[in-house]
């Protein structure tokens, strides 16, 4: 067995303190083939094939590299077994050529002094060998990014690589580029090498793997040889979990001919040509993978970023929100996908995070009303709930469902009438984010708001929406009514856009 | 409940600090703790209290300002040629040169808000440009002559407590006040803590460094005043060096040079700390040049233990 496979990963389980991101997970690739990788954000992917290059340490399980068995690996040794990763994220210096970067961290001496001249004879090999056209002397920064990934896999190869992990490789790529990075890949598996390639991109598989292996929630779900299969059933196997979680009941408070917020031909901030209405009363979820342009939309319409065309409207009036603060005056929240990043200020007591986007309204001549700043803090501390003996206590010393709830209750007391919500329950536990989707419906039945849900878990999406528009690639690739929802088609829309771009 | 003493403690312990550094120049000399040499002491620091206000809002900010010293020299000199050069009144002159301070404070702020350079090298260059002026303006002499109305700003007592120590007391009331009854001052720390999501909470960031930079120019441009009429001479070296003194008083009383956290109670007594160690040296007879080494530990340690904090929070 060990002479057909030239890398195994068996049973590789990895615990994070209160999370199992890796559940018994196995794989094999063999000599020579290319070997996809899928499953949807969060199924453990990224985890998995850092366990090859030693950044991650699973908790159990074997590695077993040509023939040899490892419990964990360490980058030398992954190094010394010809096991090489193409990140998303290049490792270069845009101020050095590709040549010595190339060489980055082991150049070519002679005696003390660095041999340019025999760097770029070596690199100009290498890059020959791909059959592509880099001058070794041109600075990284003036290459494009397609040029900047060969420059990582001549790397690569030149370090005498043999098995090569691939981190979704086409996502900065333009499609001209892609195709001539698919040509260097099949030129690779030619030569033996073997690869594995992560893609959200479900074309790109049937283009170039010979057989694909499903992750779905950190748990190995099927192998399949790619000529054998069918996207609906790939599809089906990345989403098809049982739809166990429930959700608290809404009343439907939706107001068909009342539209809250409009967006005709937005385009900005990544997005472009964005159409929808978000009617009163009524949670649209965005669904999309991660990347797909929800959060870039989001803060469009909030006045994080600007738009470069195409029109807003709110309640029947165009609006063109300058910044955050002009959003909040026109009624409108957002609370932020990266808790820690955008949304607490976790150096400021909860009083103060509550009170922060309303101190301007309920403050004289710049004087804050402290009776007005503690009641609005002592009333969402207890309408959601929020466990702490004093509303002095500093934000960084609560939980991450508790922070959370101290940013809803700051948006709360702006009393907004259009909330987004982006990513709201990501990394809290199943309690407190059952408290936030009654929160929501809170919302919608007693206090007559709408809400636009950005979600990346397709059962919250689906229990949670009225409505679901689904992004890909910065459009919009569909749009279901409550009786259509099913993970396949969504999951169908979100990786459509690559076809058609 | 242990906890809340030793979060108390933490928080209180500069003054602490100060006691045993009060105690210990009291039993090394025993005219340390005349009511004469007390009264000298915080008259002598009065000025970096006064300037300390501004940097320390500044510093919550997650900025910093060198042009602390250079905007005390320039009032000296340009409140000095309104007054004996230009024959103004002197409430006028006086008026005037706190507004160029203020918008020196806001050219600061201009650079680092709307241009967006970093607050080091901003107000370096502002530093630079107006120790410049100052030296343009005056020709290198110094400018005397004052009227003696004027000499009550720095020299005058009421009752047994000298003038700039009053002015430093409503100084400090004033910033406690803007810091803790405003929702400036809530901004600033929301800004220093978190600048992203300041923006994205509504506050507009770019006004906040504005006011932050402006008031910091006026308090240095206080200072500067309360200088004059101390020293009833304009001179164009008035001022170097001041701010990191300044800096220093602020980081000591802990506010955290990362910006977000701080409180002005300890930035009064990290200035009486600084007073403190100035007098009580001075007293003991340490030249000048041992005082300079004394301070710069001082510096290298406060700054050192507030990054301590950080790492063991973050590991």
């Amino acid at each position: 067995m060990s002479e057909e496979y030239v890398l195994q990963l068996q049973h590789i389980r990895k615990e994070y303190p209160g999370v199992v991101a890796l559940k018994d997970v196995s794989l094999e690739l063999k000599k020579g083939e290319i070997l996809a990788l899928i499953g949807e954000n969060g199924a453990g992917k990224s985890t998995l094939i850092k366990t090859c290059s030693g950044a991650v340490i699973p908790t159990s399980g074997k590695i077993v590299v040509n023939g040899s068995e490892h419990t964990s690996m360490t980058p030398q040794l992954a190094a010394e077994n010809g096991i090489a990763i193409i990140y998303q994220e290049f490792n270069n210096v845009a101020e050095l050529s590709a040549a010595e970067n190339l060489f980055l961290g082991r150049p070519i001496k002679k005696g003390f002094i660095i041999d340019k001249a025999a760097m770029e004879k070596e690199a100009a090999k290498a890059f020959e060998r791909l059959h592509i056209k880099i001058n070794p002397k041109s600075l990284m920064k003036n290459l494009t990014v397609g040029y900047q990934q060969m420059v990582e896999i001549a790397k690569a190869i030149q370090q005498d690589a043999k098995i090569l992990i691939m981190d979704e490789p086409s996502a900065p790529l333009t499609s001209a580029e892609v195709e001539s990075m698919f040509e260097v890949v099949e030129r690779l598996r030619e030569e033996g090498i073997s690869i594995i390639y992560i893609t959200h991109r479900l074309e790109e598989i049937y283009r170039l793997s010979d057989r694909i292996v499903v992750l779905r929630d950190g748990e190995y779900v099927k192998t399949l040889a790619t000529k054998e299969s069918h996207v609906e059933e790939l599809i089906h196997l990345m989403v098809g979990r049982e739809l166990t979680e429930t959700y608290p009941p809404r009343k439907d408070c939706i107001n068909k001919d009342e539209i809250v917020l409009e967006l005709q031909d937005v385009c900005g901030n990544g997005d472009e040509d964005i159409n929808l209405q978000v009617h009163k009363g009524e949670i649209l979820g965005l669904g999309g993978l991660v990347g797909a342009g929800r959060t870039e939309l989001a803060h469009l319409v909030f006045g994080a970023a600007r738009k470069k065309s195409g029109k807003m409207i709110l309640d029947g009036k165009e609006i063109n929100p300058k910044s955050p603060r002009d959003a909040i005056d026109l009624g409108i929240a957002l609370v932020p996908e990266d808790r820690k990043r955008h949304g607490a200020m976790l150096g400021v007591s909860i009083k103060n995070n509550i009170n922060m986007a309303v101190y301007e309204r309920n403050s004289t001549l710049s004087v804050i009303d402290a009776k007005k700043e503690k009641k609005i803090a002592n009333k969402y501390k207890d309408e959601l709930a929020i466990k702490t003996p004093t509303l002095e206590q500093l934000v960084k010393n609560l939980s991450g469902g508790n922070q959370q709830k101290v940013i809803l209750a700051r948006w709360l007391a702006a009393n907004s009438e259009l909330v987004i919500f982006d990513e709201p329950t990501r990394g809290i536990d199943v309690g407190a984010k059952y408290e936030i989707y009654k929160l929501m419906n809170h919302l919608i039945e007693e206090e007559g708001k709408t809400i636009l849900l950005i979600s990346s878990e397709m059962e919250e999406l689906m229990g949670m929406s009225d409505r679901i528009v689904v992004l890909a690639e910065g459009r919009v690739t569909g749009e279901l009514d409550k009786s259509e929802f099913e993970q396949d088609k969504i999951m169908a829309f979100a990786s459509a856009a690559g076809k058609e771009g | 409940m242990k906890e809340k003493v030793v979060y108390q403690l933490k928080d209180k312990a500069i003054w602490v600090v100060f006691i045993f550094l009060f105690v210990a120049f009291t039993i090394a000399n025993t005219r340390f703790i005349t009511p004469n040499n007390i009264i000298t002491m915080v008259r002598q620091v009065s000025m970096y209290g006064i300037a300390s206000i501004g940097m320390t809002f500044v510093i919550l900010l997650g900025g910093i300002d060198l042009a602390t010293g250079s905007i005390i020299t320039f009032v000296n000199i340009i409140c000095a040629y309104f007054m004996v050069h230009s024959g103004m009144n002197m409430y006028v002159a006086i008026l005037l040169s706190l507004v160029l301070a203020t918008l020196i404070g806001a050219l600061n702020g201009f650079m680092v808000s709307t241009v967006g350079m970093p607050a080091l090298i901003a107000t370096f260059a502002t530093q630079t440009i107006f120790k410049g002026l100052a030296y343009i303006i005056s020709g290198g002499t110094p400018i005397n002559g004052f009227t003696v109305d004027f000499k009550i700003i720095g020299q005058g007592y009421i009752g047994p407590i000298p003038v700039p120590v009053i002015i430093m007391v409503i100084c400090f009331a004033l910033g406690s006040f803007i810091l803790n009854k405003t929702y400036f001052g809530r901004y600033f720390y929301a800004v220093g803590g978190n600048e992203e999501a300041a923006k994205l909470s509504g506050i507009r960031v770019g006004r906040v460094k504005y006011l932050v930079y402006s008031l910091s120019g006026l308090f240095a441009g206080l200072a500067g005043i309360v200088m004059l009429s101390r020293t009833n001479s304009a001179q164009a070296t008035a001022g170097d060096g001041y701010e990191f003194d300044v800096i220093t008083c602020v980081v000591l009383g802990g506010v955290s040079v990362t910006g977000g956290y701080g409180k002005l109670s300890n930035v009064v007594a990290g200035v009486l700390i600084i007073g403190a160690l100035t007098n009580g040296m001075v007293l003991m007879n340490v030249s000048s040049y041992v005082q300079l080494v004394v301070k710069g530990l001082v510096l290298a340690f406060a700054v050192g233990f507030d990054c301590i904090q950080k790492k063991r929070q973050t590991t």
